[in-house]
């Protein structure tokens, strides 16, 4: 059973996968409930963009990606204001853009050596130690963000037309969202990979929910249920001999569906219940409706 | 009528001042020219059909409607200045029931205005949290879902949440808007106390005889201000007809103008009832 932990770049996977398990589960809260969860699919469409343009004109990939990641999320933001357009459009519009010229870019540039099947599909036993660190800091400066702006990111997520007029500079708060968003996707494409993402940010907190009607637990709980998709799942990789990402996507798709049939379950048991006791509370009243006979 | 005290801007300074203000949204006018005075301690209605631009003249005081011509002032100054200090209750029918958050929860977000520093609420902010849903008769179901409320729960959870900030202005929009008969009551005898305690509130509705019938003071509005004042003065047939594009008519009770419905034959009953007034005419 441990067979595999005896493999340093396993364990580095299994730390690696983790951690952005609970990056993502983090993340994951707001985007599910602001009811944008195509928004983790899309960027990552549009951060792949990035980082062909960032091969291109030779930039580092992390600032290259971060910064397209970023004005993409900013564009979407501004577009989904303008009230003929919905966010769903906006994601597809702009997303979609971006992640066609990062295509063109590669059909187009004959001197491309660097494969980018990676950024696509995910590779996280080739992880890095500087990929490491950089998801590390990512996850550390995001859970940071996350409790010093609590509840002002509650407050914009639950009513982001009044939280404004209770002082809340939604604004900023939207801009640094969505800094820590794209930040967040361009650390875990190279574990999970463009296809593989939006399941990470949104199978997390949709567990969660099903679980609990509490904010705060919710977020706890989404981060470790992320947390614990991601070392389940490429644990169970090595065993199964499938790919690392779409292992860790299955694994996660397998808990959402026990915990939506125990969520089924309990709503089931508190009907019956409630019929039972409507049931005894009637029949104590005809029992008690002899007593003047 | 709930509360009977006059308005009073012609000796006071004004709380909300309206000065010739065209609002609306991208560009578009809502409301064109509006001039409006709202004095310390007044109880108020926006009174008018849906899209006539009542929300938007609310919002307009918030500063989030577009305001194209004129000013709009709280407290004597220029919104464009500071935005002011407001207690808002949104529509309860905008509100996701189904977003994870507790009644304590919803309350607390009112306190971020007085607390931008620390990352969380401190104890005396709770307390004075739980000292306003005491008030409003909620405090024990603080740690409860806020769709595991009554209706009239849920519109104390919004105005605990405005009122924690100890805010001089409270705006409402349509907080009778689809609740029943007993919450609308209680909705109102609630802002009609608050109001007592020097809370200047200022609410929107369509309801003519259900709640705008019994504030002291009414401005009836579509597009534009068509009238303002009590509704024993403002409820006429021909400011009512301006205001909702249609007949209305006015009848009295008990001393209060209220409007008469005009009576519907809905469906296939139509010609039973038809038959039965001719034949008691006959």
């Amino acid at each position: 059973m441990f067979d595999p932990l005896q493999y340093e770049f396993f364990v580095r996977g299994l730390i690696v996968a983790t951690l952005v398990g609970a990056l993502c589960g983090l993340i994951g809260v707001y985007i599910v409930l602001r009811r944008m969860a195509y928004i983790g699919h899309g960027l990552s469409h549009a951060v792949f963009g990035g980082a062909v343009v960032s091969y291109v004109i030779d930039l580092n990939f992390f600032i290259g990606a971060s910064v397209w990641g970023f004005l993409s999320a900013m564009l979407i933001n501004l577009t989904t204001r303008k009230r003929s357009i919905g966010a769903d459009a906006a994601i597809g519009i702009i997303t979609t853009a971006s992640f066609a010229l990062g295509i063109a870019l590669i059909s187009r540039t004959k001197t491309a050596t660097r494969s980018f099947d990676a950024a696509l599909f995910g590779n996280i036993l080739g992880v890095e130690q500087s990929d490491m660190y950089a998801i590390a800091a990512v996850t550390l400066a995001t859970f940071a963000t996350v409790i010093i702006g609590y509840k002002y990111l509650l407050f914009t997520t639950f009513e982001p037309d009044v939280a404004g007029f209770y002082g809340v500079p939604t604004g900023w708060i939207d801009a640094l969202f969505a800094l820590i968003l794209a930040a967040t996707i361009v650390v875990s494409i190279q574990v999970l990979g463009v296809t593989m993402i939006a399941s990470a940010i949104v199978i997390p907190p949709v567990v969660a929910r099903l679980l609990t009607n509490d904010f705060g637990k919710m977020m706890g709980l989404s981060v470790l249920i992320g947390a614990f998709c991601g070392l389940g799942g490429i644990y169970l990789s090595y065993f199964v001999n499938a790919a690392s990402g779409a292992t860790v996507v299955l694994f996660s798709a397998a808990l959402f569906v026990v915990a939506l049939a125990y969520n089924t379950a309990r709503d089931r048991i508190a009907v019956m219940r409630g019929k039972a006791r409507l049931h005894a509370g009637s029949v104590i009243a005809a029992d008690d409706s002899h007593i003047g006979d | 009528m709930l509360h009977p005290s006059p308005h009073q801007y012609e000796h006071h300074e004004p709380v909300v001042e309206l000065r010739s203000v065209t609002c609306g949204y991208g560009g578009v006018a809502v409301v064109e020219h509006a001039d409006l005075k709202i004095a310390r301690g007044d109880f108020v209605g926006l009174l008018g059909p849906s899209g006539s631009g009542k929300t938007t003249l609310l919002k307009s005081i918030l500063g989030a409607a577009d305001v194209y011509e004129g000013e709009v002032l709280v407290n004597g100054r220029s919104i464009k200045d500071k935005r002011p200090t407001i207690g808002y209750v949104p529509q309860l029918e905008t509100i996701d029931w189904e977003f994870p958050v507790t009644v304590e929860q919803v309350v607390m977000m009112g306190l971020i205005r007085k607390n931008h520093f620390f990352p969380w609420f401190r104890q005396e902010e709770r307390d004075h949290a739980y000292s306003i849903m005491e008030r409003l008769g909620i405090a024990e179901f603080g740690k409860r879902h806020i769709r595991q409320l009554s209706g009239g729960q849920q519109q104390r959870a919004f105005l605990a949440r405005a009122l924690v900030s100890d805010p001089s202005l409270l705006l409402l929009d349509e907080p009778t808007s689809g609740v029943d008969i007993k919450t609308r009551d209680e909705v109102m005898h609630l802002l009609d106390e608050l109001n007592h305690q020097d809370i200047t509130i200022l609410l929107t509705t369509h309801e003519i005889n259900a709640v705008a019938a019994h504030l002291p003071w009414v401005v009836c509005i579509n597009g534009r201000i068509v009238a303002e004042g009590p509704p024993s003065d403002v409820f006429t047939p021909e400011v009512l007809k301006e205001t909702y594009n249609a007949e209305i008519h006015i009848t009295e009770y008990q001393g209060m103008k209220l409007v008469a419905e005009s009576p519907h034959y809905f469906g296939r009953n139509d010609r039973q009832n038809h038959e039965h007034e001719t034949v008691a005419g006959d």
